[in-house]
C-alpha cells in the first residue's frame, strides 16, 4: 500500500477516534487499512426508524484517488436497507461512489451521504433490476459501472 | 478464424513469379486461358497500386498523426470564431461530439451556459440560478475544502487530499481549487489509464471544470509520474479515438494496440450497406469491416445477411455441434476415419472407398460436371406436409448450408497445420537439395491462396441460406461450385508427397492452380459484389434495410 492512502487513512482514522463519528455513525472496526466497518442509522423520521445497518469500506492503493468499495453488509445479522438505489446484496448505486467520486471526500463524508441518502427515501423498494443484477454481480462493487439516473439518483 | 484477406498481396504474389521466371525455368508458362502471367507480371513491375477492384470500397487509412491534424482544424476554425483559446474551442468541440455547426448554433445563444457544461468555465457567481436545484452534499460541518465561495489565492499549507505536508508544488485550475502536484499527476493519471476518460474533472467535490489539454500534458511531464510517456500517449489516444468515434465516415482500426484510422465516407450510411461490403484495411494492413463488427473479411456477403447468419448459428450452436468433430465413420466399412487436412476427398484406409467429408457421397460424382455438393435439394422441403417434417426439413436446409460454412472454416485452420509440417519439410529439402528459399515459398502462397478462398466460400453458404430460389441463386451457386472445385483440387495438390525428384513438376502444377483458384476467387466476389450494386439478389427472408 502506497504511502498516500495509509497517510490518508491513519489521519481519517485519528480524527474520527479523536472527534468521533457524525451523529447515527459509530466505528465497529479498523484494524487495518484495507477494510473498515461501520453502523450506521437513520436519526429522526424516516422510513427506517430503529433500524441499524452495517457498513463496509474496502480500500485499495489507489485510495483516496479514486473511489473506495462501500456496501452494506449482508449476513445472519444484518441486511442492506429497502431502497431504490441499494441492492439486496448490500451493493449501493451512488454517484459519489463512482463517477462523482472527489478525492477530497472523506469516509465520515460517505457515511453521512448515505445516511441522508437513506433519510430522504419516500417508499421503501428495491431497485427495478435487482434480481437480475444480483445474479451477475461482482463480489467488489467497484467492478460494476453503473447507470446513474440523474436527479433521482443520491450524490 | 481470422482471414487477412490482403488485395495488396497480390502484388507481392506476382513479383515473387517474376522471381520464379528469372530464376530461370517458368519462361514456358501456359497461358491460363485469358490470364496472362507473364503479361500480369509485366504490369506489376509498373511501381503503382493496382487499380481499385469493382468489389473494392476507397477508403484512406489515416495515422493517428493526420486525424490530430483534422482535429486541430476543427479546433482552429472554432477558436477563430468564437476568439478563444485552441483548448477552450477543443474542450467546447469535445463537449459537443465536435459538432461544429450544433456548437456554433448554442455558443451564439447562450456562450456562458454552454461554457459552463462544457467544464471551461465555473457558474457565474452573480447569477445565482446556477442549474437545476442543487445536489445534496455530504457533510456540512467537518468539510475541509471550501466549496462555491472563492478560495484564498494563497496556497493551502498542506494538502487537502494526501495531507503530505512535504509538498510544495500547487495546482489549480481556474476555479483556484489547489491541490499538491503529486495528487494531480496521480488523479489524472488514474482518469486516463483505469477509466480511459479523457474528461478528466477538477479533484474538488461538486467542481465541473475539465482541465485543458495543456494542464494535463504539463502536469503529466512536471511530476515525474509519467516517465515512459504512456499516459501521455494514451490520453492523445483517447482524444483521437473520441473524435473518430463522433464522425460516421471514420472508424479507428479494431485491433489491439493499433493506432489507425480508416476513413470512408462511402460507407457511412446504413443503406449503402446493402449494396456493398466495406471492407477496408488500417495503414498496417490490418481487414476489418467498416459497416459492422464482425472481425472477418466477410466478403462477398453484405453486413446484414452476415450478422443474421451468424445470430442464427449461434442460436442453432447445439444442434450443429456434432459437425465440428474431425472424424467420421466410413459410409462402407464403418471404420473411424480422422481429417487431417483441409482437403475434402477422403480415402477410407481400410476399404479404399473414396468419398467426400462434407456430403458422405462417393467422390466419383464430385469431380464431375454434375457435382452438386454445393446445392440443396430444396424438394424435400415442399414435400413436406405437416409441421413435424416441415421442422425436420427447415432443420435439414440449415445443416445443409451451416455443415459447409462450419467445414471451410475447420479446412482452413486443418490446411495451416498442415502447412507447418510441410514448412519444416521444405526447409530441410532447402537444406539436403539444390532448391533455393524463393524456389520453396510457392508452397506457402498456395496455401495462403486456399485460406483466402476459403474464406470466400465459408460466407457463400451464408449468402445461399438466404437466397431466394431461381436463376439468380442458380447462377451464383455456379461460381461457388467451380470455386469450390477449383479449392479442392488445390488442397489435394497441397497434400501429395513432396520429394526432391517430382518437386518441379509438383510446383509447376501448385502454381497453375495457385493462379487459376485465385482467378476463381476473383469472379465470384466482382459478380456477387455487382449483384448486390444491381440488387439483383432476392432474399426468402425479410433482410434489414432490403425492401
Ligand atoms: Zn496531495
Ligand atoms: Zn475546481
Ligand atoms: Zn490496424
Ligand atoms: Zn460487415
Ligand atoms: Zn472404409
Ligand atoms: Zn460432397
Amino acid at each position: 500500500m502506497t504511502s498516500i492512502s495509509s497517510r490518508r487513512l491513519r489521519k481519517e482514522l485519528n480524527e474520527i477516534q479523536a472527534e468521533g463519528c457524525p451523529t447515527g455513525i459509530t466505528l465497529l472496526s479498523a484494524d487495518n487499512f484495507e477494510s473498515w466497518f461501520f453502523s450506521i442509522e437513520i436519526l429522526g423520521e424516516s422510513l427506517y426508524q430503529g433500524e441499524v445497518f452495517k457498513l463496509m469500506f474496502r480500500f485499495d492503493s489507489n485510495y483516496p484517488i479514486s473511489a473506495p468499495a462501500v456496501q452494506f453488509v449482508v449476513d445472519e445479522d444484518s441486511t442492506a436497507p429497502v431502497h431504490p438505489h441499494v441492492y439486496s446484496n448490500g451493493h449501493i448505486c451512488a454517484s459519489i461512489l463512482g463517477n462523482e467520486w472527489s478525492p477530497v471526500l472523506s469516509v465520515s463524508a460517505v457515511c453521512v451521504t448515505l445516511q441522508s441518502m437513506l433519510a430522504s427515501c419516500k417508499s421503501k423498494e428495491r431497485p427495478v433490476d435487482n434480481d437480475r443484477y444480483v445474479r451477475y454481480a461482482p463480489d467488489n462493487p467497484k467492478k460494476t459501472r453503473f447507470h446513474y439516473d440523474g436527479k433521482r439518483s443520491m450524490r | 478464424m481470422s482471414s487477412d484477406y490482403e488485395y495488396s498481396d497480390e502484388e507481392d504474389f506476382y513479383d515473387d513469379d517474376e522471381d520464379m521466371a528469372s530464376a530461370g525455368d517458368d519462361d514456358s508458362a501456359p497461358s491460363d486461358d485469358d490470364m496472362d502471367m507473364d503479361s500480369f507480371a509485366d504490369d506489376f513491375k509498373v511501381p503503382q497500386h493496382p487499380p481499385r477492384k469493382s468489389y473494392e470500397i476507397e477508403h484512406e487509412p489515416l495515422s493517428q498523426q493526420a486525424v490530430e491534424r483534422l482535429m486541430t482544424t476543427d479546433v482552429d476554425h472554432i477558436s477563430g470564431i468564437f476568439g478563444v483559446n485552441e483548448s477552450t474551442a477543443a474542450l467546447l468541440l469535445r463537449y459537443m461530439n465536435w459538432n461544429k455547426e450544433r456548437l456554433i448554433e448554442k455558443y451564439m445563444d447562450n456562450a456562458s451556459s454552454v461554457s459552463v457544461a462544457a467544464g471551461v468555465s465555473t457558474p457565474s457567481r452573480a447569477s445565482p440560478s446556477v442549474s437545476g436545484p442543487a445536489p445534496i452534499r455530504s457533510s456540512g460541518t467537518r468539510r475541509r475544502t471550501i466549496r462555491q465561495t472563492p478560495v484564498p489565492k494563497a496556497e493551502p499549507s498542506v494538502c487537502p487530499i494526501c495531507f503530505d505536508d512535504s509538498q510544495t508544488s500547487f495546482l489549480a485550475l481556474s476555479c483556484d481549487h489547489s491541490f499538491c502536484i503529486s495528487c494531480w499527476a496521480a488523479y489524472i493519471t488514474s482518469k486516463i489509464r483505469e477509466e480511459g476518460e479523457h474528461a478528466v474533472r477538477c479533484m474538488a467535490e461538486g467542481c465541473a471544470l475539465v482541465a485543458p489539454d495543456p494542464f494535463v500534458v504539463s502536469t503529466l511531464a512536471n511530476s515525474g509520474e509519467d516517465e515512459d510517456g504512456r499516459t501521455r500517449e494514451r490520453f492523445q489516444e483517447l482524444l483521437v479515438r473520441h473524435f473518430v468515434s463522433a464522425n460516421p465516415h471514420l472508424k479507428y482500426c479494431p485491433y489491439p494496440s493499433c493506432t489507425y484510422t480508416v476513413s470512408c465516407p462511402s460507407a457511412s450510411s446504413r443503406s449503402s450497406l446493402t449494396t456493398m461490403v466495406p471492407t477496408v484495411s488500417c495503414g498496417a494492413s490490418h481487414k476489418f469491416c467498416f459497416g459492422c463488427h464482425i472481425d472477418s473479411d466477410h466478403r462477398p456477403v453484405v453486413c446484414p445477411i452476415a450478422k443474421m447468419w451468424l445470430k442464427k448459428c449461434r442460436d442453432d450452436s447445439e444442434t450443429a455441434n456434432w459437425i465440428k468433430s474431425n472424424t467420421k465413420e466410413c459410409s462402407k466399412c464403418q471404420s473411424t476415419i480422422e481429417k487431417n487436412g483441409g482437403c475434402n476427398h477422403m480415402t477410407c484406409k481400410k476399404c479404399k472407398h473414396e468419398f467426400c467429408w462434407v456430403c458422405m457421397g462417393p467422390w466419383s460424382e464430385h469431380g464431375t460436371a454434375w457435382y452438386s455438393c454445393n446445392r440443396y435439394d430444396e424438394k424435400g422441403g415442399v414435400d413436406a406436409r405437416d409441421a413435424q417434417s416441415k421442422s425436420r426439413a427447415s432443420l435439414e436446409r440449415y445443416l445443409h448450408y451451416y455443415n459447409r460454412w462450419a467445414n471451410h472454416e475447420q479446412s482452413a485452420k486443418l490446411s495451416v497445420e498442415l502447412y507447418n509440417k510441410t514448412e519444416k519439410k521444405m526447409e530441410e529439402m532447402q537444406i539436403t537439395s539444390s532448391l533455393t528459399w524463393i524456389e520453396v515459398q510457392f508452397m506457402k502462397r498456395a496455401v495462403e491462396e486456399a485460406e483466402r478462398c476459403r474464406a470466400t466460400l465459408k460466407w457463400t453458404y451464408a449468402m445461399a441460406f438466404y437466397l431466394d430460389r431461381g436463376n439468380e441463386k442458380e447462377l451464383f451457386e455456379d461460381n461457388q461450385r467451380d470455386l469450390e472445385k477449383a479449392v479442392e483440387d488445390l488442397s489435394e495438390l497441397l497434400e501429395s508427397p513432396i520429394d526432391p525428384e517430382t518437386i518441379s513438376t509438383l510446383r509447376q502444377k501448385v502454381t497453375d492452380k495457385t493462379v487459376y483458384v485465385a482467378k476463381r476467387n476473383e469472379i465470384l466476389l466482382k459478380d456477387t459484389s455487382d449483384g448486390f450494386a444491381e440488387e439483383r439478389w432476392k432474399w426468402n427472408i425479410a433482410v434489414e434495410g432490403f425492401d
